[in-house]
């Protein structure tokens, strides 16, 4: 089991974590492209949240009692018996929202284009989620099982650009 | 004669979630499943999919084709237990075969009202409730042109659509002066039955069918007020009871749905129920009544599982609970949503978007989006945990509500920040 954890005294709701995890998750995986020329903007499955100086990005906490898997109509939602992470599977989804309905976190975004969820899947192919290694603060931190916890190298990453809502 | 340890009665969301918690502590038990439904375990609510032809048979599957085999249940489909011996703990089969159990799960679902009228026997009525009931629908619209469903819940709506997808001309009979008024305000009504309208589907209110007319196939309906529709087919949509003859057979306690406390417990020692079935605990009311949701059923069986292999759960209970989609626009509801006076009603209202919520003493007691849903999880996760939101209730509709309007100490804990 791993978690991408915020520390919000550090998040500084500059919303890169989110640009980036829309990037990964479009078709081209281009910050350009996914952005201007790769047709609906992809959805992010991380939430930024601001209120004066505090702030802080959430997505799936991979939650102890999870009701989107419980309450999932199609078994699209599961938990994974090994990892015990919340998984989704797309091909089984019929966009009902019963699942958005009942995330305590509102972190399962409906991504309307392609009527889908769209939730946190730890970035399979990367080695850190993309949120983590591009946090310019280091704000966000992936921790695993045995406690080893893996924070993003901005220097390598070199972040090109910030947005504020 | 088999002889098992755990024996689940039904073989949808409330057996499959008890099966699923049983092996998460109990590995090699045997457990049975037995089911009236030939099919592996499937997505109930699909059965509206499959009639519109989104979904084959193959993509309803709720689990993979080697669930049983993974999780060591033997099943036993297309039978149904005919009697209940809760004293020598077994169950015997339509076809004579004796099952002893240790533990038993009532998960047997829920049955179609199909209310006494003439002409009910004809050729072309139908209820919808399952794959059978959806694959035999779908092989009489090849010559039928129109239909008239009567109710227009959850049900009757679901097929109405479908129906309508595939070219059926559909009139919606509801008794009530509006459909979907159990899970609605009239508001969110209207826009539903906008929604429908537009997409070509007639509803008549305050309107019961009275007889069913053709020779033996049907060909019309006459309503109460002498009105007659013609149609080639009709739907029963009136809505579902609790399928409780087995449990009243064999002695357990049944009131509306067959009675358990907490921990799915019935009257009778070894015997848990859940689902449509039974008459768990709703949240909302603080009280014990039939809540015929999926994920009631699933957390319910899945409470009762954890119970039968000797751990200690107890049933949250759900509230009434639905998220709609039809033709697009996206509803969803939960708890009470029709005011009274001892509820401080917010609602927002603009550009075909809608939300309403309910609050009793700063707690929040029902809500109704419609359009935009997205937030509906947040006011969800406060209502079910009683979080009182007298501190910040001016922002709970707010498009850009979020965890951040919570007391710090809530959302830090949302963020688990203490790790």
């Amino acid at each position: 089991m791993a978690k991408v954890y915020v520390d919000p005294d550090v998040c500084m709701g500059c919303g890169l974590c989110s640009v980036y995890c829309s990037v990964e998750h479009s078709r081209t995986r281009d910050i350009i492209k996914a952005f201007n020329r790769d047709g609906p903007r992809p959805v992010s499955r991380i939430r930024i949240e601001r209120e004066g100086p505090c702030a802080f990005s959430i997505q799936c906490r991979h939650c102890d009692e999870p009701w989107c898997v419980y309450s999932c109509l199609t078994g699209a939602m599961s938990r994974n018996a090994a990892s015990v992470e919340v998984e989704y599977a797309a091909d089984k989804c019929v966009g009902c929202w019963t699942c958005v309905m009942v995330c305590p976190n509102g972190v399962l975004s409906r991504d309307i284009v392609n009527h889908l969820i769209a939730k946190c899947d730890l970035c399979p192919g990367q080695e850190i989620p993309v949120c983590v290694a591009n946090c310019p603060n280091e704000a966000l931190v992936m921790i695993y099982d045995d406690g080893k916890a893996i924070r993003g190298t901005p220097e390598d990453s070199a972040p090109q650009t910030a947005i504020i809502d | 004669m088999i002889r098992t340890r755990y024996l689940i009665i039904g073989n949808s969301a409330g057996g499959i979630g008890a099966a699923e918690a049983i092996r998460q502590r109990d590995e090699s038990g045997a457990l049975t499943i037995v089911s009236g439904e030939p099919y592996h375990v499937y997505g109930r609510a699909l059965i509206s999919k499959y009639l519109c032809g989104d979904r084959t048979i193959e993509d309803m599957m709720y689990r993979g084709e080697d669930f049983y085999e993974q999780n060591k249940v033997d099943v036993i489909l297309g039978k149904n237990v005919s009697s209940l011996d809760p004293s020598a703990r077994n169950a015997t089969l339509d076809d004579g075969e004796i099952i002893e159990w240790q533990k038993l799960l009532l998960a047997t679902g829920g049955t179609p009202i199909v209310p006494k009228m003439n002409g009910s026997g004809k050729k072309g009525v139908f209820t919808f409730t399952k794959l059978d009931d959806a694959k035999a629908l779908d092989q009489y619209l090849y010559n039928a042109g129109n239909a008239v469903v009567i109710g227009g819940g959850l049900i009757g709506v679901s097929v109405s659509e479908a129906l309508s997808k595939r070219g059926i001309d559909v009139t919606i009979v509801e008794m009530k002066d509006r459909i979907l008024n159990v899970m609605l305000d009239e508001t969110a009504s209207d826009m539903a039955q906008q929604t429908l309208s537009q997409a070509g589907i007639r509803t008549i209110t305050d309107n019961t069918v009275a007889e069913i007319g053709g020779n033996e196939s049907v060909r019309e309906v006459i309503l109460n007020d002498s009105q007659v529709i013609p149609c080639d087919l009709v739907v029963m949509a009136i809505g579902v009871t609790p399928r409780t003859e087995l449990a009243t057979g064999a002695g357990i306690e049944v009131n509306r749905g067959i009675l358990v406390d907490r921990h799915m417990r019935t009257s009778a020692p070894e015997i848990y129920a859940c689902g449509d079935a039974a008459e768990a605990y709703d949240f909302i009311y603080d009280s014990n009544r039939p809540v015929p949701i999926w994920p009631g059923a699933y957390i319910g069986g899945r409470t009762a599982g954890i119970n039968m292999a000797g751990g200690d759960a107890e049933y949250p209970g759900v509230a009434a609970m639905n998220s709609l989609n039809y033709f697009g626009l996206d509803i969803v509801s939960a708890g009470i949503v029709m005011d009274g006076d001892r509820y401080e009603v917010l609602t927002e209202q603009a550009n075909g978007r809608y939300k309403k919520l309910l609050l009793e003493n700063n707690l929040i007691k029902g809500f109704v989006f419609v359009g935009d849903i997205d937030k509906s999880g947040m006011i969800f996760g406060l209502m079910k945990d009683g979080v009182d939101v007298g501190g910040f209730k001016d922002r709970l509709l707010a498009d850009d509500f979020g965890l951040i309007d919570l007391p710090e100490e809530l959302w830090r804990q949302r963020l688990e920040c203490s790790i």
